[in-house]
């Protein structure tokens, strides 16, 4: 069943311009306090100021890849707890399943960059090229002195926020006040220039002229999501079997959709919404707002185009009510996303909360297993990685436990006593030597476990609490 | 709401021809940014052809007109590397050798660069983790038993000038004379100075014989290993009264041993290793639980 095209098609095709008009209603206002909300995170994060001590940032939110440090108010993560981020990550990816599966895109609709900054870039231009009719207006217009100067006070204007988007991007990786004067004066590093200029690049291009393309040829979520919706879903529908056949008013026959085209002058995709669920809606429910006005102008029920599900279409064509709202959200599917979501968030805060001050990785050296000294004892090294993460200096002291109460001789290379001072804020590399007394059973005994013992002496100043221990295992010379 | 055919709203789209158990493909044109896309990497494909090298020719390949050689690139990185330690190697070869640890800057990259060292040069016999090979007589360097030496000063001058090599006068020099093959001790006066031996370093051991060899050891063996046989640093003469044996030390070995002597080599350092380069070696060897 192929149909022969008629002549041959066109390799490629231009984008059809699009030009939303205003639109007024609730999920017009809902979109407008969660752009406010959302673009105040982005811009005012870096300029928190948190109070950390002296040799530390005092920026609540800093990403110091330089020094390999992730700060988050009370919290510091190091690399080696990366898995905090991917915590993060793994709840965030849970998240958007289960908003997904509970009321479709919208991620797509209100929160995602591309749809938060379209938004406003479309707010611009609506301010300075005029709503719809105009903007096709001047679409249609020569190049004159009107058009040139609107767009280029538009593109101006679309700079400085692209400009403003980067510049907030690279606040978060190092210390935001003193990078602000650094950018004014030319001091900066290139990175820095390299990466807003980037940004400001993208966030204008993307913003202003890729717009919808972005979410229909670059974005791969928009090709995921059918998985994780199914026909309790809630989405944006259009309610064919009131609405249709659509046409004038007030003739017999047709039904409530008088075809007035508001919810595709609206739509920020272009699509139209009445031909059903499509790859490039984002159910952002402008169109929802748009509609909702002509049936309270033309005295019909609201609704008409709505948040509803597959199960609703069949209960309302056989005429039944649809189901709450609440029995769409709360099935088992989302209540397993939910637990999941909760346990790993729950094993987060946990581990964040068992979390030391002071840390020891041990590395045993086995190249070679052992080495007899000239007395006959047998001596192992161990590399031990000790990190400090609090704001001042401190001691850190060494013991070694065995359960077969084994005497054991301890030493560390280049140092007198058996102690060492871990720099604030970092990581000390030592090298351990444990050492059995010539003739005793674990140094003729091929293998002993031991547990090395870190104890936390204080800073100069302040006593120390933690005590940490690694087991590992002691190699001897078996006979 | 999905049931209904998605139309575009242009018109009917062609499909390719193509059905795959009723599933078809549309024939939808591509967007032009798309197709732009595409001529400009076909565009960058040329280009690049033209300015690097690509085309694979019998010896070599085409050069590119931007003369790019990845050589070149790792000749520039290394010099790169070697401009940035000049500094601190002009440091460590002025700095006092028993300085050097004490700094920690120094001792950092001294470490560091010896170790590297060390794995190019030194590991072929002394083993990568330093620790020589047991019984063949290429000394373990982590224990505390030196034969020349253990203080960083003896280490770097064993490391610069070698041991009982021919290529440099300074070598570190010592011969043991060839007991039995050369017929200065009988047969059974060398199984008596092995049971001394065997009885000093507090082995099992046959007391007569030992008693006896106590005499052939003072008259033949105490002028280099000492009259208690805790050896001579001065002539690299091994202790042999502790644990550790260069050549092992039971007694078929230590027979073996006096009967024909040992003759361990060690290459010189000084000309195919730059100083700084022998004092970060000698940091490094001094820095893994033996140095004195």
């Amino acid at each position: 069943m192929s149909t022969t095209p008629a002549k041959e098609p066109s390799l490629y095709v231009a984008r059809e311009p699009i030009f939303p008009r205003r639109v007024y209603g609730q999920f017009r206002n809902l979109k407008w306090w969660l752009m406010a909300v959302l673009l105040g995170i982005y811009y005012l994060t870096p300029w928190i100021r948190w109070d950390r001590g002296p040799n530390l940032p005092d920026q609540a939110v800093l990403l110091d890849l330089a020094n390999r440090r992730f700060f988050f108010f009370m919290i510091e993560i190091w690399p080696h707890e990366f898995y905090f981020v991917a915590g993060l990550l793994i709840m965030a990816g849970l998240g958007l399943f289960l908003f997904t599966s509970a009321a479709g895109r919208v991620w797509c609709g209100y929160a995602c960059p591309q749809t938060v900054w379209t938004d406003l870039y479309i707010l611009v231009e609506r301010w300075i090229e005029g709503d719809r009719n105009a903007r096709i207006r001047l679409h249609r217009q020569k190049w004159d002195a009107e058009k040139i100067r609107k767009r280029l006070v538009k593109w101006t204007v679309w700079l400085l926020i692209g400009l403003a988007t980067g510049g907030a991007w690279i606040f978060y990786f190092t210390d935001a006040p003193s990078l602000f004067w650094a950018l004014l004066d030319g001091t900066a590093h290139p990175v820095a220039y390299t990466t807003m200029a980037i940004l400001t690049a993208t966030t204008f291009a993307f913003g202003g002229f890729a717009r919808e393309q972005m979410c229909i040829y670059a974005c791969p979520w928009p090709r995921i999501q059918a998985a994780m919706m199914d026909e309790d879903t809630l989405t944006i529908g259009y309610r064919e079997w009131r609405g249709e056949p659509r046409g004038k008013q007030n003739v017999a026959g047709n039904g409530d959709c008088i075809d007035c085209m508001a919810c595709v002058n609206v739509c920020p995709m272009g699509i139209d919404i009445r031909n059903g669920q499509q790859l490039a809606c984002i159910t952002c429910g402008l169109c929802i707002d748009a509609c909702n006005d002509i049936m309270d102008k033309i005295g019909k029920p609201r609704g008409l185009i709505g948040y509803l599900a597959l199960t609703d279409e069949t209960a309302e064509r056989a005429g039944n009510p649809p189901k709450s709202v609440w029995r769409h959200v709360f099935r088992p599917r989302t209540v397993l996303y939910t637990a999941l979501w909760s346990a790993v968030g729950v094993g987060l805060v946990v581990a964040l909360f068992l979390r030391t001050e002071i840390d020891v990785n041990v590395t045993p050296v086995r190249n070679p297993q052992y080495v007899i000294l000239s007395d006959g004892a047998v001596r192992n090294t161990y590399d031990l990685r000790l990190r400090n993460k609090h704001g001042e200096d401190h001691w850190f002291a060494f013991a070694a436990t065995t359960n077969g109460g084994e005497v054991f001789v301890l030493s560390l290379e280049g140092e007198d006593m058996l102690k060492v001072k871990v720099p604030a804020n970092q990581t000390r590399t030592q090298r351990l030597y444990i050492t059995a007394p010539s003739g005793s059973i674990a140094a003729t005994r091929d293998r002993t476990d031991v547990r090395i013992w870190i104890q936390d002496l204080g800073s100069d100043t302040l006593p120390g609490t933690d005590r940490v221990h690694k087991d590992t295992v002691f190699n001897g010379k078996a006979q | 709401m999905c049931a209904k055919q998605v139309k575009n709203v242009q018109g009917e789209v062609p499909t390719t021809g193509h059905e795959w158990d009723g599933i078809q493909e549309f024939d939808n044109p591509m967007p032009r940014w798309w197709v732009w896309m595409f001529y400009a990497t076909i565009a960058f494909a040329v280009w690049y052809v033209i300015a690097y090298p690509a085309w694979p020719l019998l010896n070599s390949a085409t050069q590119g007109y931007l003369g790019y050689d990845t050589r070149q690139e790792v000749e520039a990185e290394i010099k790169r590397f070697d401009d940035a330690n000049a500094a601190i190697k002009a440091k460590l070869v002025a700095a006092d050798l028993g300085a050097i640890a004490k700094d920690d800057t120094l001792n950092q990259y001294a470490t560091a660069a010896g170790a590297a060292v060390f794995r190019t040069w030194c590991a072929q016999c002394h083993g990568s983790g330093a620790a020589g090979v047991q019984g063949k007589g290429y000394p373990n360097l982590l224990d505390n038993d030196w034969l020349w030496g253990g203080a960083i000063e003896d280490i770097h001058t064993t490391i610069s000038h070698g041991i009982r090599n021919t290529t440099d006068a300074d070598a570190r020099y010592s011969e043991m004379p060839k007991f039995g093959v050369d017929g200065l001790l009988e047969p059974a006066q060398i199984e008596e100075v092995v049971e001394h031996v065997l009885a000093i370093s507090g082995q099992e051991h046959d007391a007569a014989k030992a008693a006896a060899g106590a005499t052939v050891f003072a008259d033949n063996c105490a002028a280099c290993h000492a009259e208690t046989g805790t050896g001579d640093r001065a002539q690299g003469a091994p202790n042999l009264t502790d644990a550790i044996w260069l050549y092992g030390g039971d007694r078929a070995t230590i027979n073996h041993t006096v009967t024909y002597a040992r003759f361990g080599v060690m290459p010189s350092w000084t000309g195919r290793l730059s100083e700084d380069e022998i004092r970060a070696v000698a940091t490094y060897v001094h820095s893994l639980g033996g140095g004195e």
